[in-house]
């Protein structure tokens, strides 16, 4: 028989214990991680007090340097060149009436999404190492900048266009109605309307550039170290907290962004 | 504006002119889909068609190919040529990676849904503020960088590593268990990479659970059980559904996790084939694998699609 209706009909036993034992599980190894940067003794594993020592370690590193300065001409341009043309693409393909074509290209823009990274790796590499005995073209770090640029259209394509769906049209059309020519409607309504959207995406787009280990290794001529591979390099040395160090500020380059993004997507949904 | 400005001509005249210009400015519109699209056509679809070209081509001794039509890099992938006389042996060598790499995702897509599914429900049903702290949370890790965690993982597991010297300084044991370098590693590692790819797309179905239909259920003298089984499960499907394909498509074709955690000795797809392009020199045979995974990840796309449309079919 129905006992008296104390519960709450949404609670199912033992679901709240398996979300804070995920929570837990996902972040304590990097929560060690990150404690073991501040470890003053050189072992990555014995704990002997603390310092900030191996950021400075890190910091005074000329191959850290260098690694990090390849990631952000990477990562920015790539950010900038994907942005622009997935913004335009978003306008082309949600402000027209549906053309021949237009599932074909919504499924180009997102082909990246779907492949595995591993064999968008191998054909950019087989692509460039085909121009470069070919033509004998070599873009140098433009090869790296195309490569990260491609698979970055998608990720900023996506909030760029949910913002475009969502956006009110009542707006646009008034602009037309007051004989606002296309161009005007743009950039006086649509593009102010869009701009948390294009952040949103440029944020994104930055993360997976500024991330990626799979294809940046693969197609990475010498002296084009990124920051992800300068860490794969030191895995294979005789490792010391420095790689924690550095690691804890990859981290926190990632939260700072996806923060950035959640924030500017939740101020829109208010 | 006056009246006259309304005659129905100047009306009729200013809507066309007005439909002309949408019209034109729709047809414009379309063009600025370009750019995005020929980079990614060039620099991505192209990229593509190559291998599909250099797998039916000859290995050069240094890497790379030579222009020579050979279906060698299939043959290779399930035989062998016997040095001596020529016949074909049958090499199960790769198939048998893939076949690894394959119950390496499944069992990982099963325990992330068994995992996150009541972690999505559990976010879903808290008060809205609580829920976009937990969103956070979860978007926090699938947005960090995979090797970075991978390490997290990897020093953790170690002989060397926090588990090992805390059950040595407990005493429970006195030699390290070996677990860095096993296939344990690896499915750990694969756990722990995708279980917000699992969580999120659950959470955003699970979100828009309408709840009434729950009370329904609860009306009739369901248990919990069965509300669980028989009303909210089958109501989020497309959310599940979504979420086993955004774990098992890059679980399948894992590169960085089998690098990190199995060391070069538990192999998975991922490194069989850069391996190829790597130490093993044969282009042509890591393009053959390349497109072997490609056509299992179609399958599985395939399958998904045949899947949600059904279901608009039907609902």
């Amino acid at each position: 028989m129905a006992e008296p209706r104390m519960m709450d009909i949404k609670d199912q036993p033992g679901f709240r214990t398996v979300a804070v034992i995920c929570l837990l599980v996902l972040y304590i190894p990097v929560l060690i991680l990150m404690i073991f940067s501040l470890n003053s003794g050189s072992l990555v594993t014995h704990w002997e007090g603390v310092t900030l020592g191996w950021y400075g370690t890190a910091f005074l590193n000329d191959e850290f340097h260098a690694a990090a300065k390849n990631t952000m001409i990477i990562s920015v341009t790539a950010t900038i060149v994907s942005t622009i043309c997935a913004t335009l693409a978003a306008i082309g393909m949600t402000r027209v009436k549906p053309w021949r074509g237009l599932a074909a290209a919504f499924m180009v823009i997102n082909l990246p999404l779907m492949v595995p990274e591993i064999i968008t790796a191998v054909a950019t590499l087989s692509f460039f190492a085909l121009i470069a005995g070919a033509f004998g073209l070599n873009f140098g770090i433009g090869n790296l900048i195309l490569a990260h640029t491609v698979f970055c259209i998608p990720f900023a394509y996506m909030p760029i266009r949910a913002r475009l769906e969502d956006m009110d049209l009542t707006l646009e059309t008034a602009a037309a109605d007051l004989y606002a020519t296309p161009w005007n409607a743009f950039k006086r309504i649509t593009l102010p309307l869009l701009v948390p959207g294009i952040m949103s995406g440029a944020a994104l787009a930055f993360i997976v550039s500024f991330d990626d280990f799979t294809i940046t290794q693969l197609v990475a001529g010498p002296g084009q170290t990124t920051l992800p591979l300068y860490i794969w390099n030191q895995i294979r040395r005789p490792m010391t907290p420095e790689i924690n160090a550095i690691s804890t500020i990859l981290l926190m380059v990632s939260i700072l962004f996806v923060s950035v993004s959640f924030l500017i997507a939740r101020r829109r949904a208010k | 504006m006056t009246t006259a400005a309304l005659s129905p001509t100047t009306l009729s005249k200013a809507a066309l002119f007005e439909a002309q210009a949408v019209k034109t400015s729709a047809r414009r519109n379309r063009l600025l889909s370009l750019p995005a699209l020929i980079i990614i056509g060039i620099f991505g679809v192209l990229p593509l068609v190559i291998i599909c070209v250099y797998s039916f081509l000859v290995a050069a001794p240094y890497g790379g190919v030579q222009w020579q039509f050979s279906t060698d890099a299939y043959l290779n992938f399930l035989f062998q040529r016997d040095i001596f006389d020529d016949t074909l042996q049958f090499t199960p060598d790769f198939l048998i990676i893939y076949l690894r790499s394959f119950l390496f995702a499944v069992v990982t897509t099963v325990i992330c849904l068994l995992l996150g599914f009541p972690t999505a429900y559990f976010m879903a049903t808290r008060p809205p503020a609580q829920r976009n702290w937990w969103v956070l949370l979860i978007t926090i890790p699938f947005w960090s960088n995979l090797l970075v965690r991978t390490l997290a993982i990897m020093f953790i597991i170690r002989d060397e590593g926090l588990i090992n010297n805390a059950l040595i300084g407990l005493g429970v044991i006195d030699k390290p268990i070996t677990m860095l370098y096993t296939n344990f590693a690896i499915q750990l590692g694969l756990l722990y990479a995708f279980l917000p790819f699992m969580v999120l797309p659950l959470y955003s179905s699970l979100e828009k659970l309408d709840f009434r239909l729950v009370e329904a259920g609860y009306d009739l003298y369901a248990t919990r059980r069965q509300v669980l089984w028989r009303v909210i499960i089958p109501l989020s499907k497309p959310g599940i559904i979504a979420g086993c394909l955004l774990v098992f498509i890059p679980a399948l074709g894992a590169y960085v996790t089998p690098l990190i955690l199995g060391g070069g000795i538990h192999l998975m797809i991922g490194d069989l084939i850069a391996q190829q392009f790597g130490s093993g020199r044969n282009w042509p045979l890591g393009c053959a694998q390349a497109l072997i995974l490609m056509a299992a990840v179609l399958v599985a796309l395939f399958l998904y699609v045949r899947n949600t449309s059904g279901k608009v079919q039907h609902g």
